[in-house]
């Protein structure tokens, strides 16, 4: 399954890869990243690329999270790319937000590794 | 024809005469008019004279004290004739100016005027100046006029009463404004904090998570024997420990700043990194305006200067100064983003640069720039182009006395439609 996480945080790349290693070194995941949403608008728009799972930021200079979201649910429909944003200002409205958008899941920072592994089998089981 | 006869002509100009070498201080020419016998009484305590050297040393000592613009204008003269004697009676106004300002009082006077040797000469003098204190029929007994003086000293006793209070509130009004402004800077600030510390967070917890995992497999590997698993793990223990370090001294400074922004200024200078400085309150103010504002969208760039000297500041202070300064800018962008103009971008952009005597701050932003109507005022304290209760308009006027008080400067430029250039002069060899 690949996974294309979305933070302009540069670290997050080894921070995603160190905590997956062993679903990385297994082939269960593929994580794919971009680090901005313009980035990750583009990934997907080339048709050699796909992600089943899409985690974003919220707070990105440019492109936020919740316009990418947006970009994401009205362009690729068929099928949906599950969308879970992320964010370190976990605040009523933001949810409500991305909710409205269409968002999947939310999750705020710290993430916490234990959850979103949960979440993930659970979209594998689906 | 004159409405006075022969006799009491010659007494007015000896009268007017003699009160015009007052304004004129011409003493001589005044005393001149007077019999060594001539007697005074004016309306001051020690306004009495019993002969002419009195009388003449009185008006002496008035005269030094004139204001160099004075003049006296006849209200009105009446006049009675007794035989030899000559009674004047006549309101006078004096004119003064002091520094532009114009200022009348009003005398009365009486003046008697003696035949003597061929001519009138004046024998007695009464001035008084009215008080209007009185209604009609009462009369100002000393009595009265102490009571009358006890009333007003306490009528003044609570005038500036009334007075030192309302400087007072005035003063608390005013620290409790500058409180707010700083306050209501600090609220914007907050989602900024908060994703600024939840990120290096996210990072400490995970990395350190990861480790206490890689450690056991560490310990697994010790087991096996294998010496390049090993090397391989601890390698990665390394890494992700310099991670949790970076990612800690991140949050740590974010607090420090927070706690520098809120705190009252102790007035101590220390040498900062201007950089660095300006790149923390770039990220709060981003991040505090993405947060609050779902609509806000902008980028911003920077280019800081690499060998740039740190300088002595007091931090808080000129954190407030930028924080306030790239605040105005994103709002800037943000209210021109709206118009919906095609290939607009909106972009702040902070520069720092080095120069001989100091160093240059500058913020840009391509937004709709200050029309010039507004420009002389938008360091004027409550000054405000936004809506009421969104902002104190005490931002700019605070940043610029801040400046100021580095002994730097600070300029805007703005040409409208094209955008803002804030520019921040500090000085660098000030250690005071």
């Amino acid at each position: 399954m690949r996974i294309l996480i979305v933070d302009d945080e540069r670290d997050i790349r080894t921070l995603f890869e160190q905590r997956f290693r062993k679903e990385i070194k297994n082939n269960e995941l593929d994580l794919a990243f971009a680090h901005s949403g313009e980035e990750a608008l583009n990934y997907l728009i080339d048709k050699e690329q796909h992600a089943v799972l899409i985690l974003s930021d919220i707070n990105m200079p440019g492109m936020s999270g919740l316009d990418l979201l947006a970009k994401i649910k009205q362009k690729f429909s068929l099928p949906p790319p599950i969308v879970m944003m992320i964010t370190a200002y976990g605040d009523q409205e933001n949810y409500t937000t991305a909710m409205k958008l269409g968002a999947d899941d939310f999750l705020t920072k710290p993430l916490d590794f234990k959850q979103l592994k949960e979440k993930i089998k659970n979209i594998n089981h689906d | 024809m004159s409405k006075y006869t022969e006799q009491e002509q010659k007494v007015i100009y000896v009268h007017n005469l003699f009160w015009e070498a007052l304004a004129n201080r011409d003493v001589d020419l005044r005393f001149s008019f007077c019999s060594e016998d001539v007697t005074f009484i004016g309306t001051g305590l020690y306004e009495k004279a019993a002969n002419k050297a009195e009388y003449r040393n009185i008006n002496q000592k008035g005269v030094s004290q004139f204001p160099e613009h004075f003049q006296i204008e006849f209200l009105w003269t009446n006049i009675s004739m007794f035989n030899k004697l000559a009674c004047v009676t006549s309101e006078v106004i004096w004119k003064q100016s002091i520094n532009g300002k114009v200022s009348a009082e009003l005398v009365r006077s009486t003046t008697l005027l003696n035949y003597e040797a061929d001519s009138w000469k004046i024998v007695h003098v009464h001035g008084s100046v009215p008080d209007y204190r009185l209604a009609e029929g009462e009369y100002m007994t000393t009595e009265k006029i102490m009571l009358r003086n006890r009333e007003l000293e306490q009528q003044v006793y609570e005038r500036t009463k009334e007075l030192e209070k309302s400087l007072a509130e005035l003063k608390s009004t005013q620290s409790q404004l500058i409180q707010s402004e700083k306050m209501a800077s600090l609220g914007e600030l907050t989602a900024g904090i908060a994703h600024e510390i939840q990120n290096p967070l996210n990072f400490v917890n995970n990395f350190s998570e990861v480790n206490v995992e890689l450690i056991a497999e560490l310990k697994e590997e010790l087991e096996s024997g294998s010496m390049e698993d090993i090397k391989a793990i601890a390698d990665d223990i390394a890494i992700n420990e310099e991670k949790i370090l970076q990612h800690g001294k991140r949050a740590d400074a974010i607090v420090k700043g927070m706690l520098q922004h809120s705190r009252t200024s102790n007035g101590e200078k220390e040498l900062t990194d201007i950089n660095a400085l300006c790149d923390e309150y770039l990220r709060l103010s981003y991040h505090g305006l993405r947060a609050k504002d779902k609509s806000f969208n902008a980028d911003f760039k920077t280019e800081f200067h690499e060998s740039l000297p740190e300088i002595n500041i007091i931090p808080q202070d000129i954190g407030r100064v930028l924080l306030n300064l790239i605040t105005n800018a994103f709002y800037a962008v943000n209210e021109k983003a709206k118009e919906e103009i095609p290939s607009f971008e909106p972009e702040v952009l902070i520069q720092t640069q080095k120069l001989d005597t100091g160093i240059r701050i500058t913020i840009h932003d391509n937004g709709n720039g200050i029309p010039d109507s507004i420009k002389e005022k938008i360091f004027q304290p409550f000054f405000t182009t936004k809506p009421p209760g969104q902002g104190t308009g005490l931002g700019l006027s605070l940043a610029y006395d801040i400046v100021k008080a580095h002994e730097g400067d600070l300029i805007m430029k703005s040409h409208a439609g094209e955008g803002t250039k804030f520019i921040i002069l500090l000085p660098t060899s000030k250690t005071r």
